[in-house]
C-alpha cells in the first residue's frame, strides 16, 4: 500500500513538475545576470571587494525599484587576480557561458585593456569602473562603441593634482622631487602626465631618481633606500591599497617620511586603517571621502555602506556605485538592454549622484566621465583623515586634457 | 644603466651602509626560505613547489598569534612551531606518497596544496591584505652608521638569520642528526639499510624545513603586506638561490640569498629598469660557469 502511495506521489510530484517547467524557466530567464570581474585575491583585493559591496548595495537598491526593464537584476562575480590574461578569459566566459548581459568591468588598468579587446569582439554594453589610465577612451583607436568609462581618469587627476602640488612646493620650496609607482600602464601613464603638468606649472623641479616597484611586490627596501640615497625633498607616489601600505609601513623604519614630504594622490579609507602609524601631512588627493563633496546625500551613502560592511568605501566603491546608474538611467532611456542602444543612450548623459560636484556627473562623447569630485588637502591619523581638502577647477581640467589629447593626436 | 649613480654609491659609506643592509635584510628572509627548499631536496631529492605556502601562512599565523597575545616573540615561536608541525603532516599526509613518483605527480600534489591553501586564506584570513604593524619595541628611529641608514628591526632580522644559519650549519655538521641527514643526502637507501628509521628522518627534514619558512614568514610580517598568495613571489626567488647556491646545499643556499640580496640592493641603483633580469643573468652566468652551482656536487 505504501509502495502505491509513494508511486502515486511521485507520479503526481513528476507531474506537477512537468507541468511547472515551463513557469520556472521563464522566471529564471527573467533574471538579469550582470558580470563583473575584478581583483578579488591579493594585495589589491581590498579594492575589489569594495567594489562588489558597492554593486551588490545597487543590486539591492535597484531590484527594490523594480529591477531593469522589470527584470530583477544579479551580478555575477568574478575574481580575476589582477592577471590580464585571465580577466579577458573571464569576460568571455561571463557572456557567452553565464548569460551575462550586461558588464561591470572592475579591472584595475592592466586587466581592463585586456577586457576593452574582447568587449569589441562581443559587442555587448561594459562600463569598465575601475581603470584610471587615460588612453583606454581617450584614443579613438583603442575606444569601443558599447563601452565606457564611469572612473578617475589620469590626466583628469594629473591635472588637478600638479596644480595644487605647484603650489605647495612653491610655498615650501620643495625643487627636488623622486616619483615611486607600480610598473603598469596605470603607474607608467599617469606619473608621466604628472609630471609633464607639473613642470608646465612648475618649470624649476627636478626629479632626482624614479622608482618602478613591479605591482603587488612584497619588498620596497630596495626602493626605499634609493630614494633616500637620491635625496629628494619630495616625493611622489602613484602605489595604491596594499602596496601603499607594505610602503609606509616600510619606509617607516627607515624615517623615510621625515626626511622628505610626500605626495599621492591614492590614499582610501581602508588604506589609512590599514597604515600603522601613518605619518601626518602626507599630501593627498581625496580618493573617497564622506567630507568631500561636503553634502547629506554624500554623507549617507558613506554612512550606510559603512553600516552595511563595517568598513569605509574606496575610490572604487563609489565609482562602480555611480556605473550602475549610468545603467539605470541609460536602459530607461533605450528602453533595451542591447550594447548599441545602451551605448546611444549613454552619450552625453548626465544623472544626479552625490558623487558629482555639484551633483551631477556627465558621460562625455569620449565615453569618459567628468565632473566627478576631485580635491587635494593633507592627511590626518585621526577622522576625517584628510583636512584642508581644496576643490579642483574642472575648467582648467578640461582646457588642459584637450591640449594633452592634441599633443597625443587622439584629437 | 645609471653607472654613474651605481659608482657615487660604491665610493659613498652611507650609500654602501644602507644599500648593503638592504641587501642583507633581503638576502637573509631569502636564505631562510630557500634553506628550507634546498635541505628538503638535499635528503629527498623532491623540489616542494609548496614552499611558498610554508611562508605564507607562517606569516599569518604570527598574524593571528599577535593579535591574541600582543607578544611578538610568542608570535614568532607560534608561526615557526606551526609550520613545523604543518611540514609533518603535509609530508606525511601528502609528499610520502608521492616518492619516487615522477615529477609531474609531484609537481600536481605541490600545486594542489597550494591553490587550497591560498583558498583556505581567503576563508579565514579573507581576500583583503592585512598588514600587521611594527611591533611597539622597534618603533624607534633607525640607527645611522657611517652615515647609512640600519632600521633597528631589520638589524635584529639580520643577526636571527644569521644565528638560524650558524646553528643549522653546526647541526648538519657535528650533531648525529646532522650527519645522518647529510648521510641521506647521499644515499638514504643506504641509511635505512644500516636501521635508521628514515621516515621520521624525512619528516624531521620537512619539520625543519617548514619552521624556517613559518619563521620567514613571521618575521617578514611586519614590514610586509599580507595576502593570499603572497608565497609565490619568494618561492620563485628561493628556487633561484636553491639553483645559484647548488641544489641540496645549506652554505651555498647562503652564499647565493646574500648574492641575490645585494644585486638587488645595488642593482636597484645602477640598472633601476632591470633588476630583476639582472638577477636572471647573473644566474645564467653561474651556471654556464658551474652548472651544478655554487656549491651543488657534480652528478
Amino acid at each position: 500500500m505504501s509502495g502505491l502511495i509513494t508511486r502515486r506521489t511521485m507520479l503526481a510530484g513528476g507531474t506537477a513538475s512537468l507541468l511547472a517547467a515551463p513557469w520556472v524557466a521563464r522566471a529564471q530567464a527573467k533574471t538579469l545576470h550582470i558580470g563583473m570581474q575584478s581583483i578579488l585575491s591579493g594585495p589589491i583585493a581590498l579594492l575589489g571587494t569594495s567594489s562588489r559591496n558597492a554593486l551588490m548595495m545597487e543590486q539591492d537598491r535597484i531590484n527594490a525599484a523594480g529591477g531593469f526593464l522589470g527584470r530583477p537584476i544579479e551580478f555575477v562575480f568574478r575574481d580575476s587576480k589582477g592577471q590580464p590574461q585571465e580577466a579577458a578569459r573571464l569576460t568571455r566566459e561571463l557572456v557567452n557561458t553565464t548569460g551575462c548581459e550586461l558588464l561591470i568591468d572592475a579591472e584595475a588598468s592592466s586587466g581592463s585593456f585586456a577586457v576593452q579587446e574582447v568587449v569589441r569582439d562581443l559587442g555587448v554594453a561594459c562600463i569598465h569602473s575601475n581603470s584610471e589610465t587615460s588612453s583606454l577612451t581617450a584614443d579613438p583607436k583603442i575606444r569601443v562603441p558599447t563601452a565606457f568609462r564611469v572612473a578617475r581618469q589620469g590626466v583628469h587627476d594629473a591635472v588637478a593634482g600638479s596644480i595644487y602640488l605647484s603650489e605647495y612646493a612653491n610655498t615650501k620650496k620643495l625643487n627636488k622631487w623622486a616619483t615611486c609607482s607600480p610598473d603598469y600602464a596605470y603607474g607608467r601613464d599617469t606619473t608621466a602626465q604628472y609630471l609633464q603638468f607639473f613642470k608646465q606649472f612648475k618649470p624649476d623641479i627636478e626629479i632626482t631618481t624614479e622608482a618602478w616597484p613591479k605591482l603587488g611586490q612584497p619588498d620596497f627596501t630596495e626602493v626605499i633606500t634609493k630614494l633616500i640615497q637620491a635625496k629628494p625633498q619630495a616625493l611622489f607616489t602613484l602605489l595604491y591599497a596594499g602596496d601603499l601600505s607594505a610602503f609606509v609601513n616600510q619606509g617607516n623604519i627607515y624615517a623615510l617620511f621625515g626626511q622628505m614630504a610626500v605626495a599621492t594622490p591614492n590614499v582610501d579609507y581602508p588604506v589609512l586603517a590599514a597604515i600603522k602609524n601613518l605619518p601626518p601631512g602626507i599630501q593627498s588627493a581625496t580618493r573617497y571621502l564622506e567630507t568631500f563633496p561636503n553634502t547629506p546625500a554624500n554623507k549617507e551613502w558613506g554612512e550606510a555602506y559603512f553600516k552595511r560592511w563595517n568598513e569605509r568605501p574606496t575610490n572604487w566603491s563609489w565609482q562602480n556605485t555611480v556605473a550602475m546608474q549610468f545603467y539605470e538611467s541609460a536602459i530607461k532611456k533605450a528602453n533595451s538592454l542591447d550594447g548599441k542602444a545602451i551605448a546611444a543612450a549613454l552619450t552625453g548623459m548626465k544623472i544626479n549622484t552625490p558623487f558629482g560636484v555639484d551633483g551631477t556627473i556627465t558621460m562625455r562623447d569620449d565615453h569618459t566621465t567628468i565632473n566627478y569630485a576631485i580635491g587635494w588637502g593633507q592627511t590626518t591619523p585621526k577622522e576625517p583623515f584628510i583636512i584642508d581638502v581644496k576643490a579642483a577647477d574642472w575648467g582648467k581640467i578640461i582646457e588642459l586634457e584637450t591640449d594633452w589629447k592634441k599633443q597625443q593626436k587622439y584629437i | 644603466m645609471d653607472l654613474d649613480a651605481l659608482g657615487a654609491c660604491l665610493t659613498t659609506p652611507a650609500c654602501v651602509v644602507t644599500q648593503a643592509t638592504s641587501g642583507l635584510i633581503v638576502g637573509m628572509l631569502l636564505f631562510l626560505v630557500a634553506a628550507g627548499v634546498t635541505l628538503i631536496f638535499g635528503v629527498l631529492k623532491i623540489v616542494n613547489f609548496a614552499h611558498g605556502t610554508f611562508y605564507m601562512l607562517g606569516g599569518y599565523v604570527a598574524y593571528s598569534a599577535l593579535g591574541a597575545t600582543d607578544s611578538y616573540a610568542l608570535a614568532v615561536l607560534s608561526a615557526t612551531l606551526a609550520m613545523a608541525l604543518f611540514g609533518v603532516v603535509f609530508e606525511r599526509a601528502l609528499m610520502s606518497r608521492v616518492y619516487g613518483s615522477n615529477v609531474l605527480m609531484q609537481l600536481l600534489v605541490c600545486y594542489a596544496v597550494v591553490l587550497i591553501f591560498d583558498d583556505v586564506v581567503k576563508i579565514v584570513w579573507g581576500p583583503e591584505f592585512h598588514a600587521m604593524g611594527m611591533p611597539p619595541a622597534f618603533q624607534v628611529p633607525p640607527l645611522f652608521i657611517a652615515g647609512g641608514v640600519v632600521p633597528p628591526f631589520y638589524a635584529v632580522l639580520i643577526v636571527i638569520a644569521a644565528l638560524i644559519a650558524i646553528v643549522l650549519g653546526l647541526g648538519l655538521s657535528m650533531t648525529r642528526l646532522g650527519k645522518t641527514v647529510r648521510a641521506a643526502a647521499i644515499n638514504s637507501q643506504m641509511v635505512s639499510a644500516l636501521g635508521i628509521n628514515t621516515t621520521l628522518l624525512f619528516a624531521i627534514v620537512f619539520a625543519v624545513g617548514g619552521g624556517l619558512a613559518g619563521l620567514a614568514g613571521a618575521l617578514a610580517a611586519p614590514v610586509r603586506s599580507l595576502s593570499p598568495g603572497m608565497g609565490f613571489s619568494i618561492l620563485i626567488e628561493s628556487f633561484i638561490v636553491t639553483v645559484i647556491g647548488g641544489m641540496g646545499s645549506i652554505g651555498g643556499a647562503l652564499v647565493s640569498a646574500l648574492l641575490i640580496g645585494m644585486v638587488r640592493a645595488f642593482g636597484t641603483i645602477g640598472f633601476p629598469q632591470f633588476t630583476d633580469g639582472l638577477i636572471y643573468i647573473v644566474m645564467i652566468a653561474i651556471l654556464l660557469l658551474r652548472p651544478q652551482g655554487l656549491f651543488g656536487r657534480s652528478p
